[in-house]
């Protein structure tokens, strides 16, 4: 009984000690969202148009929707995926393929659906971006389904080497793609344009908005924000849920969630098609924001940066990824190439720093799993796990020098 | 023998299971009356668990048919077993550590759900509704194994052991049940909880109209409970009755304590 009490009042304490925004009264988690919402989205006026920080800032929230996506299948379902950069490079083929000039030589004039400027009058095939988005979503579900389908009865360390062979297979094709010819659509079509890229993509065009320009950086900041609170609120509903309730169980034992009424393949696929459908979100976002689809963007160590970003934030921890996400991408875009790349010269040495790049992250992930294992902002669930023990354990010590 | 309630909840038919060369369990034919409580016992590495795993879906037999109200769920996926009504609790427990024990309940009800991706993003009404409901019941759930209020937003991890005996029990019962599958309940439990336990398994029949089957160590909670015992000994059946006609099936004295110790136990009239 005392036990039990004791249990209870240190998790008051703890919440007390952390002050966690889950455990804060609903108007006051409110405040908070509305605060970050709003602050997020007047923050572009404060910096220059076409600059390094609204550009940074943007390519942060797309790795933001992408860290959320691989965070559902490895926070949430609890399988390593070591080849997520797949579902980055089926996104950006797919608005690589639709919207630009890539398919010019099968279309005389072209096809154009709901398009407007430029991309109205080009050869090739041009649809607008929120279709493209949905084909992009279409095609990455398949593909993350198909890709679950040989691991189901794998575990552990197996599927993360099923995956990253299946990450490994879509950056060789996408590689060697210029020379796969499409034959059946006849001329010297190739299924991509390998490490020349399919360039120019067409820029975002919305309904209702002028479309984007490489000159003004806000609307694309904006847009991403915006695909950042659509995964942001499509996780925080599935992870309170049946299904976010399944994948949490899949996680702690498969054995005790298949008899307890929870089907192993339905769910694990349901985890790698959500997972993946929002790495195509984010990969047709980025194939246009980056005016390029190349296929040196897809290699292994993206998927391992996508990973770094879930680890450091907290495995499963849906604002702790967000965290996770926005401190790499700056690492890794300002602070390595912009404000540390002096070092080593002042330091009388001669590199490049952004060559070491992943050496840093390595590090960080090292110093965090020596202080913080559980992550920046970690899931509450392993909070608890983790916190406890530790708690206990000087409990005990401290009574047993009292008694 | 169907489902027009009167035959057994459960029959199992000539079961036999082979891992490679061994043979773990041999033509074994079991029923479970409706109702009933009963029991499967033996020693240790008799195949009792791999019979239990047979049951609910998890191992496939070699040989024979497991038929649920009349219906042949062998080698039914065991999430489809659950949702048929063939709840179970294991050995060494298997709570989700880091769920609470309310969301462990929960999940418990997964097959009694239906919520999808669409819905449960969307949140309509509907799904709502289902999830007040599933929370309620897992609520009582906790309440009806004697878990206090207070420890049911605890993480199951850091519950006492008892507890999470409790909560297992509560988890399995959230999906209504009609047959219960108890793998050693009692395993860890001082005289006095194990008496309560045995208490409690009644209460699950008579309150809740359940069929039980009980694998057990403590011959106590199996004699005090039990209205049928069957016997597993390396794999086979070696006997079954009443508690009284296993108790004295020199098979089975001789099973738990060894040929010699049986034989001097008969010469010397002592039992």
């Amino acid at each position: 009984m005392s036990t039990a009490v004791g249990v209870e009042e240190r998790a008051q304490a703890r919440s007390r000690r952390f002050g966690r925004p889950d455990q804060l009264p609903i108007a006051a988690r409110r405040l908070l969202a509305a605060a970050l919402i709003v602050g997020g989205l007047v923050l572009p006026f404060f910096f220059d148009a076409g600059g390094g920080f609204i550009d940074d800032a943007t390519l942060a929230l797309a790795y933001v929707v992408m860290a959320l996506g691989l965070n559902i299948i490895v926070g949430f379902a609890g399988l390593l995926d070591l080849g997520y950069v797949a579902f980055f490079a089926i996104g950006a083929y797919t608005i690589g393929w639709f919207g630009s000039f890539f398919f010019s030589g099968i279309t005389e004039n072209g096809i154009h659906v709901l398009v407007t400027g430029i991309a109205a009058e080009a050869p090739g095939i041009h649809l607008n971006f929120l279709i493209i988005v949905v084909i992009a979503v279409l095609f990455c579900t398949i593909a993350g389904m198909a890709i679950g389908l040989p691991t189901l009865r794998l575990r552990g360390d197996y599927i993360a080497i099923v995956t990253l062979a299946f990450g490994e297979i879509i950056g060789r094709i996408a590689i060697n793609g210029d020379q796969i010819a499409l034959g059946f659509l006849g001329g010297e079509q190739t299924l991509t344009a390998g490490r020349q890229g399919i360039t120019p993509v067409d820029k975002v065009d919305l309904p209702l908005l002028a479309p984007f320009t490489s000159l003004e950086l806000r609307p694309w900041y904006w847009l991403a924000f915006a695909l950042v609170l659509l995964v942001l609120f499509v996780n925080l509903r599935l992870r309170d849920s049946r299904l976010g309730r399944a994948w949490i169980a899949l996680r702690e034992d498969e054995v005790a969630a298949a008899s307890m009424g929870v089907p192993l393949v339905k769910t694990k696929l349901m985890a790698y098609g959500t997972g993946a459908a929002f790495g195509g979100i984010s990969g047709a976002f980025l194939g246009s924001y980056l005016n390029t689809v190349n296929a040196d963007q897809f290699q292994f160590s993206f998927s391992i940066f996508l990973l770094a970003m879930i680890i450091l934030g907290g495995l499963g921890s849906i604002w702790g990824v967000v965290l996770g996400a926005i401190a790499l991408s700056f690492i890794n875009n300002r602070l390595i190439p912009d404000v540390l790349n002096d070092v080593p010269s002042a330091l009388g040495l001669d590199f490049d720093l952004t060559q070491l790049s992943f050496g840093i992250f390595g590090f960080l992930l090292l110093i965090m799993m020596v202080l913080r294992p559980e992550g920046l902002i970690p899931e509450r669930r392993r909070q608890m796990e983790l916190r406890d023990e530790s708690i206990e354990t000087d409990e005990a010590v401290y009574e047993a020098r009292m008694s | 023998m169907s489902a027009d309630g009167t035959g057994p909840i459960l029959a199992a038919e000539a079961i036999t299971k082979q891992f490679g060369g061994l043979t773990a369990v041999n033509d074994v034919s079991f029923a479970i009356p409706r109702g009933a409580i009963v029991s499967l016992i033996g020693p240790n590495g008799a195949g009792k668990t791999t019979f239990f795993n047979i049951l609910t879906g998890l191992y496939k037999p070699t040989l024979g048919r497991v038929r649920f109200e009349g219906k042949d769920i062998t080698a039914v996926r065991p999430d489809k077993i659950m949702a048929l009504g063939i709840a179970r609790t294991f050995q060494n427990i298997r709570l989700f550590g880091t769920m609470t024990a309310l969301e462990n309940v929960m999940v418990g009800q997964h097959a009694r759900m239906k919520a999808g991706l669409f819905g449960s993003i969307l949140r309509p009404p509907r799904v709502r509704r289902e999830e007040q409901r599933v929370r309620d019941k897992a609520a009582e759930a906790l309440e009806y194994v004697g878990l206090r209020s207070a420890l049911h937003e605890q993480l199951a991890t850091n519950l006492s052991y008892g507890d999470q005996r409790r909560v297992e029990i509560a988890r399995a019962l959230a999906s209504d049940p009609k047959l219960l599958l108890l793998d050693e309940p009692t395993a860890g439990m001082n005289p006095q909880e194990s008496e309560d336990l045995t208490r409690f398994m009644e209460r699950l029949r008579d309150e809740l109209g359940l069929s039980i089957l009980l694998i057990e160590h403590d011959m106590k909670v199996v004699m005090g409970v039990s209205e049928h015992v069957t016997v597993l000994d390396h794999g086979e059946k070696i006997s079954e009755g009443d508690a009284q006609t296993v108790r004295t099936d020199p098979l089975v004295v001789e099973a738990y304590l060894g040929k010699q110790e049986a034989e001097r136990q008969r010469q010397g009239g002592v039992v």
